[in-house]
């Protein structure tokens, strides 16, 4: 199989949680929930301070199309609407709910068993309305990503279960404990989309997800393809031979980053996103695992999104895969785990990567909470950076073919402009070249200032054009 | 919960893990591969060799720390790289050269090739070639006396007898009889090993050889630059010598003196000076390979490595100008 070009091979780090089953997070006594979760317009509050609540009851409504729905993880009451700590760093405004210990689902949570036979419209209300996001960490809508414009003819869908970051084992615990719910989630993608082919790409690093998934698909029912077909990876859909299941597990080498959405595309299908273009440009549609999982409670059980899976590792005294409430607060989370192991230095949402670097214990895990990664203070000193001596390492790691040494110089003397020589938007911040810069420069951090200082640019560009000829905005 | 709300933590930008890889670590390694050749050096040219290496290094340090004091930049002269660099420059002198010519190229290769510019990193020219061109179009006599090879046990004064290298051999002898003459009567053993005249770290064929592939072995090189330098030189000489084997040496001569090694392996790689991709790298070792060659068959110098590598090094923003690396999604595919 041709994978991706570059990527890195970091100290995956992940035996200290990968064998250890999921186990249910104690229900926190409080849970702030913020109004923003996702990539869109934040949701507007529904509730009022003193209002009880249920669990699984809706808390904000989504204000436009790329908006999500939140829900309460708990049943109690709110307490407070007000500004809280949120992982991006920013306070941002939060609905809190002390619970009142019941645990009780709100009224009116119909099971489905004939779901597949649901229209691809009822499916994608029914993912809209449960809060639904990527969980893989993007917390893109999900039901936007399942509305690709018709004239975009989707041909497959990839699940991810790459989980490249090291110290993360949320997705493997997940596929190896509830493969089924996987293997259903792609199927209702599927019908949602009307698409014959389902892969699921796991690194080759987690057999007994590999094995389980594969066990669990070649249950489902056998299909026929209707058109014999190759992928460009060589993977063959064949017309006349009794068919089996129209889904595949995929074994992917491990490198990081092959959970990046591209790069999976590319190492999955051989297809190439071209540059600033989306998956859908090429006919694919990816899903995280979790994500999948996700759907299917919200289309089976109509369960809103209220809890994910969350690895706590690293320093703490008992590293643990947690299925977390959202909402629920780090402090409770760390506690969970026996505490620190050692001084801590940095805690870090998400992997070690792209996770955000965190300034107090006081946020809570939101929808896109795939880790809470504890370093000792020993391993987070700053670092002092060196010039670029061009020695090619973060070109060969780059898995986007960009020059990130001209990129970083480039964002140390703010040259804004002259910058998109070297396409900094193509960069998808996965980290390798810093990790491997021996000058030790915080290049992605170099490059998101450039990001950040063209976006800016390019909004005041057009707000200017809009000035001049005003454009009637339609309303979503 | 009271003592987590003291927590200090650290806050920055991802990723938050980096390899253990270090400027230091490389410059360190690149000087362990370059050692046995230095070592060879001193085998066969004796206390004299290891004074110059001595001096060299020790200049290059002191004028690295003076000149980032000076400059108030940071003092970083134990990254290596002014200690690689004094290496350097002393490996590519002859090991009797005065001690104020080994001071003077080893404070230019610092001062003028490097700190002028910026420091490490945005240099032009590799250093310590920029110090030994100058040396060279300086001091001629000084800089092409070369001693003749007396391992360090044997009974007579290195200083006293002065010889030929191979290549200056090569080129008078082409310019007395027309043809390579008393250059054809070398051993090819003593080219491997190093029993020949010339700068006292580029003698050693074999140690040179290993050393590099230690380097390719380990990562800190590809192998495209010194593939595609003596590939070239080689595809080149061949055509000579097979046309007139007369008049031109060999291909294996060509290879195994001269500085052609310790140039391809050690001098053209260098990072700052050198194109960054793999593509790149081809064209700059092939340009370099095709002016060493030009300079040894045609030009009235024996030896051309250290002005193709500079001449190669002005051409490299201009490579990396136009070879680039092939952007993930540049070529719109059809589905």
């Amino acid at each position: 199989m041709e994978g991706f070009k570059g990527g890195i091979h970091p100290n995956y780090s992940k035996e200290k949680t990968e064998r250890l089953p999921i186990i249910d997070a104690k229900i926190p006594k409080r849970v702030v929930i913020p109004i923003s979760q996702h990539i869109g317009a934040p949701c507007e509050p529904i509730v009022k301070i003193g209002d009880a609540v249920k669990k699984g009851q809706k808390l904000g409504e989504a204000k436009g199309f790329v908006s999500a729905p939140v829900h309460s993880s708990v049943s109690g009451k709110v307490t407070a609407i007000a500004k809280f700590p949120h992982p991006s760093g920013r306070d941002a405004l939060s609905i809190v709910i002390e619970s009142d210990g019941t645990d009780e689902w709100v009224e009116g949570l119909a099971e489905r068993t004939d779901y597949l036979k649901l229209s691809p419209d009822e499916l994608k209300k029914i993912i809209h309305n449960a809060g639904i996001v990527g969980l893989g960490g993007a917390t893109f809508p999900t039901h936007v990503k399942l509305s690709p414009p018709p004239d975009k003819k989707i041909r497959a869908v990839i699940l991810n279960g790459a989980e490249c970051e090291p110290y993360l084992t949320a997705d493997h615990r997940l596929m190896v404990e509830r493969p089924e719910e996987i293997v259903e989630g792609l199927r209702i993608i599927l019908k949602l989309l009307n698409v014959q082919y389902g892969y699921i790409g796991v690194e080759t690093n987690k057999p007994d997800a590999i094995s389980r998934l594969t066990e669990v698909v070649s249950r489902i029912p056998k299909q026929k393809a209707s058109e014999t077909y190759v992928e460009r990876s060589g993977i063959e859909w064949t017309k006349d031979v009794e068919a089996g299941p129209n889904i595949r597990v995929i074994g992917l080498d491990v490198k990081y980053p092959q959970g990046a959405e591209k790069q999976l595309i590319k190492a999955t299908l051989n297809r190439e996103v071209p540059s600033g273009g989306l998956p859908m440009d090429v006919g694919v549609v990816v899903q995280n695992v979790g994500t999948a999982s996700a759907i299917y409670n919200a289309v089976r059980f109509s369960r809103p999104l209220i809890e994910r899976i969350t690895t706590v590792t690293g320093a703490v005294t008992y590293p643990k895969n947690l299925r977390v409430r959202i909402g629920t607060l780090v402090s409770d989370l760390i506690e969970e785990c026996g505490g620190f192991s050692g001084e801590p230095g940095k805690v870090i949402m998400g992997g070690p990567m792209m996770g955000m670097g965190q300034h107090t214990l006081n946020v809570p895990i939101i929808k896109g909470s795939s880790g809470i990664l504890v370093l000792p203070k020993t391993a987070a000193g700053q670092l002092e950076f060196y010039n670029c001596i061009r020695c090619g390492a973060c070109v060969r790691a780059c898995p986007m073919g960009l020059m990130p040494n001209m990129l970083s110089i480039y964002g140390e003397l703010r040259l804004v402009d002259t910058c998109v020589e070297f396409k900094p938007m193509d960069c998808i911040e996965c980290g390798c070249c810093s990790y491997v810069c021996p000058s030790k420069r915080p290049i992605v951090h170099f490059i998101r200032y450039l990001k950040n200082e063209l976006s800016i640019k390019k909004a005041k560009a057009k707000e200017k054009k809009e000035a001049v000829n005003p454009v009637r905005k339609e309303v979503a | 919960m009271e003592k987590l709300e003291e927590l200090k933590l650290v806050v920055s930008s991802s990723p938050h893990v980096r390899s253990d890889e270090t400027i230091e670590k490389i410059m360190y390694t690149v000087i362990l591969a370059l050692l046995p050749a230095a070592g060879a050096g001193i085998y066969f040219f004796g206390i004299n060799a290891a004074t110059v290496i001595m001096l060299s290094i020790i200049t290059a340090v002191a004028c690295e720390a003076l000149m980032q004091k000076a400059m108030g930049r940071r003092i970083a002269v134990k990254d290596g790289s002014a200690l690689l660099t004094g290496l350097l420059l002393a490996m590519n002198l002859p090991s009797n050269a005065p001690w104020w010519l080994v001071v003077i190229g080893s404070a230019f290769a610092i001062i003028i090739g490097k700190q002028i510019f910026g420091g490490l990193g945005f240099n032009i020219f590799n250093p310590a070639l920029a110090a030994r061109v100058f040396l060279l179009i300086s001091w001629p006599v000084q800089m092409t006396t070369w001693p003749k090879p007396a391992t360090i046990f044997s009974k007579v004064s290195v200083d006293a007898v002065t010889a030929a290298t191979p290549l200056g051999l090569l080129k008078s002898e082409l310019l007395l009889k027309n043809n390579i003459g008393e250059a054809a009567n070398i051993s090819i053993i003593d080219m491997i090993i190093g029993n020949i005249g010339g700068s006292l770290g580029e003698v050693s064929a074999i140690l040179l050889l290993l050393g590099g592939i230690f380097l390719i072995y380990r990562g800190y090189i590809s192998w495209h630059i010194p593939a595609s330098f003596i590939g070239t030189v080689v595809i080149i000489s061949a055509i000579f010598w097979i046309i007139d084997p007369a008049r031109y040496a060999s291909p294996l001569f060509h290879v195994l003196t001269g500085g052609l090694l310790l140039g391809a392996f050690f001098m053209a790689t260098d990072y700052v000076t050198s194109p960054i991709t793999s593509r790149g790298m081809i064209i700059f070792g092939f340009g370099c390979g095709f002016i060493t060659i030009l300079i040894r068959l045609f030009g009235a110098y024996p030896e051309g490595v250290s002005f193709a590598i500079m001449l190669m090094n002005l051409v490299t923003p201009l490579i990396d100008k136009y070879v680039r690396p092939s952007l993930f999604g540049e070529v719109k595919q059809s589905v």
